[in-house]
């Protein structure tokens, strides 16, 4: 309690940020994939880990993606203030200062490797660091103003997160865990170019060249059916593997072919079309793009499960 | 004297100090529960340096 009024604190931000600005400086939404991603790849994998001990991998796992969501903001707070989908976020609107984004993304970063190598291995640890090393400086600093194939490449950091799970539990990579790397690899292109599809001026504004802007949305229609296309034999191949089972199999296939009609169905359309309806489509597409990998992830976590039981597995 | 009320801006700091705190006291628990999980490797803790251990005779003789 304090007797103070507003003319004492002229001299503050009026923008001064509360402590949810910080954890919005994380990326939480990013992060609830990451979390439940790395968790899948711990909990599937063939050797177990004390309950308390795979919470707190998961914990920094997360915060190691967070880390990178900070970094991110910080170096990308130019074109985050043209954007109209990230204007709001701490650093353009004024209520974090690039420095302490920065400052946030590497005090974080040096922390959480550092926690996951002293509550796992040091294996998982380096994984995490090269993680956010890949998001932070590979995609973001190098790939994303400078390819369109920026999307593509920079996947591979969101896709890393099941790797690292299974490195905490196992100490290693193996055929399971590079399959669930690739699921996400493949499935990351389709699902961004979708959302730039009906996100129209956006990255045009802000000078980033996505495919929507360098080759034209008519090409990006053509590439999101391209990766669609090349994500089937990926997911089917994951199912094949020792972490899946018939239901896997099941699930993958019939994910797949709704998949491959929504990609099919974006690239028939032509512009006017999408412009006339609001780009339904493509927005139910990237929709179910984020229910896709749920359920795929959800399929290997239920077919663990079965497995305690007798069940399930090949 | 009356008080005023706490201005906005203060509320905000109020928040993040709570913020601040619960996230270092959640970090001490972490460490120490980090910790037991260690030395105990998920079971009982045992004095090993006082107690006959039978098993390791067991293991010995195999």
């Amino acid at each position: 309690m304090t007797d103070i009024n507003a003319s004492d604190i002229s001299g503050s931000a009026p923008n001064e940020a509360g402590f949810g600005d910080y954890v919005a400086l994380l990326k939480p939404r990013v992060m609830s994939l990451v979390v439940f991603t790395a968790f899948v790849g711990l909990v599937v994998a063939p050797v177990p880990m004390h309950p308390f001990v795979a919470a707190t991998c998961i914990l920094f796992i997360a915060l190691g993606g967070g880390a990178s969501g900070a970094l991110n903001m910080w170096y990308d707070a130019d074109i985050d203030r043209i954007m109209k989908r990230t204007a709001n976020r701490p650093v353009p609107s004024g209520r974090v200062t690039e420095g302490e984004a920065l400052a946030v993304g590497l005090a974080l970063s040096g922390f959480s490797v550092v926690m996951l190598g002293l509550a796992s291995n040091w294996f998982a640890a380096l994984f995490l660091a090269f993680t956010i090393f890949f998001y932070a400086v590979v995609y973001t600093v190098w790939l994303k103003r400078s390819t369109p194939q920026n999307i593509v490449i920079g996947g591979a950091a969101g896709a890393f997160p099941p790797m690292i799970g299974w490195a905490c539990a196992t100490g290693g990579i193996s055929i399971e865990s590079v399959m669930m790397f690739a699921l996400i690899f493949a499935w990351t292109p389709p699902h961004f170019w979708a959302l730039a599809l009906f996100m129209r001026s956006d990255y045009d504004d802000a000078g980033v060249p996505m495919l929507t802007v360098t080759h034209g949305r008519k090409a990006t229609r053509a590439h999101i059916l391209g990766y669609t296309v090349a994500l089937v034999p990926v997911a089917v191949g994951a199912a094949l593997t020792g972490i899946g089972g018939p239901l896997t199999l099941a699930v993958a296939v019939v994910l797949n072919v709704w998949f491959l009609i929504g990609a099919a169905r974006i690239w028939r359309r032509s512009e006017e079309t999408a412009i006339a309806d609001g780009y339904a489509v493509e927005k139910r597409f990237f929709r179910f793009s984020l229910a896709y990998l749920f359920l795929h992830f959800s399929a290997f976590l239920a077919e663990a499960a079965l497995k305690s039981y007798g069940l399930g597995g090949w | 004297m009356a008080f005023r009320p706490d201005h906005e801006l203060h509320r905000r700091r109020f928040g993040r100090n709570v913020g601040l705190g619960v996230t270092l006291l959640a970090f001490v628990m972490i460490v120490f529960g980090l910790t037991v999980v260690k030395v105990t490797n998920g079971d009982p803790m045992r004095a090993f340096d006082h107690t006959i251990r039978p098993e390791l005779a067991e293991k010995a003789r195999k």
